[in-house]
């Protein structure tokens, strides 16, 4: 079956790993800008790693058949520095026409603080004056009920936010039913340890239906499994799901979101 | 969001009946039931106590959820280790 990863980290992988994800049927992935694991110390750092996520790593992928998307921003670990978050945000329009950038994200909360919150809300005036779509990350553990309420506190108070354009990440058990309830998407990251496993993605499925609901990978640098989406899609088949419902959660839902972005022009492979 | 016992059971749409699930997941949860006893044999067995630590009442509050007859109990446990969330957290920010 043909699937689409809509989070995955792929600076952070290997050419094999791309390869690899070709061979288990992924045809497009989507890359939100992100924690290098290191607070980086200027623009121009970001500057090089848009060009990266841009320019280089599309290539990359195409060898494979993979096509590639990206969104752009400064993430919340590094929000706190304000002064340099205003400064890439300021940078981003340079790259907003670039073909693959779909919008602003991965934006959101990490520790649920005041500047977190307010570098938040700056990348939303970005995304709403560049006519962008938005890719949202919440919160781990124990904080990712207290931020994610807060993310949707910040969203529906503003009048010029559209949910339908909006994919909210990361939910789980206790988010997902809001999250999808307030009309927004909402996408399942499939961890080996944390966030879910595809077991309880599955659950979360058959709980709240597969409308406006996406699973990832969101592999990258730390403890994560770039051929997850492959292992819901077997999970899905164990439980006698149907190949067209397993295949709206894994491929049709996520070209359903994106087709909302102005870069996005994806073809399917029988086209090709 | 996080009201206990929600009328879930409308929505769902698992294909399996429950003895399949069982059948096939029985091991697995055998093998779960063992670490959670073992790693509280390997708490006992090391010195010190924990007792007044906040999380050894949350692991026993986790324990009573899993053996409520609630058909959100995922979404229960996801909640009992969550941050609260208040509804006036822009004042306190000031933003």
């Amino acid at each position: 079956m043909y699937y689409f990863d809509p989070h995955i980290h792929m600076v952070s992988r290997t050419t094999d790993d791309y390869e690899r994800l070709a061979r288990m049927g992924c045809v497009g992935m989507s890359e939100p800008a992100f924690w290098a694991g290191f607070d980086r110390g200027s623009v121009e750092s970001f500057r090089d790693y848009f060009r990266q996520l841009t320019d280089f790593e599309c290539k990359r992928a195409a060898q494979y058949g993979i096509q590639h998307y990206t969104w752009l921003c400064i993430n919340a670990k590094e929000a706190e520095n304000v002064e340099l978050s205003r400064e890439v945000i300021a940078m981003i329009p340079e790259f907003l026409d670039s073909p693959n950038v779909l919008g602003i994200g991965e934006i959101g909360l990490n520790k649920n603080t005041k500047n977190e919150s307010i570098i938040f809300m700056e990348h939303v005036d970005l995304a709403v004056k560049y006519d962008q779509q938005i890719l949202i990350h919440t919160p781990h553990l124990e904080d990712k009920y207290q931020g994610t309420r807060m993310i949707l506190d910040m969203l529906t108070s503003d009048s010029r936010i559209d949910p339908s354009r909006v994919l909210v990440d990361h939910v789980e058990e206790h988010t997902a039913r809001e999250v999808l309830d307030r009309g927004f998407w909402a996408g399942m990251t499939l961890y080996p340890v944390s966030k879910c496993t595809p077991q309880r993605a599955v659950d979360i499925i058959e709980m709240c239906g597969a409308e406006r609901l996406c699973v990832n990978s969101a592999g990258d640098w730390g403890p994560s499994k770039p051929t997850a989406v492959p292992d819901l899609i077997m999970e899905m088949r164990h439980r006698g799901h149907p190949e067209s419902f397993i295949k709206k959660v894994v491929y049709d839902n996520p070209i359903e979101f994106f087709s909302q972005s102005q870069n996005f022009s994806f073809t399917p492979p029988e086209e090709r | 969001m996080g009201i206990p016992n929600q009328e879930i059971s409308e929505t769902m749409s698992i294909p399996m009946t429950s003895g399949e699930v069982l059948d096939r997941e029985y091991l697995e949860i055998r093998a779960k039931i063992l670490q959670l006893a073992a790693s509280f044999d390997r708490l006992d067995r090391a010195d010190g106590d924990v007792s007044s630590d906040d999380r050894s009442d949350l692991i026993s509050k986790g324990l009573e959820i899993l053996q409520s007859s609630d058909n959100n109990r995922a979404e229960q446990i996801q909640l009992l280790f969550s941050r609260e969330f208040e509804d006036a957290w822009r004042e306190q920010f000031g933003i």
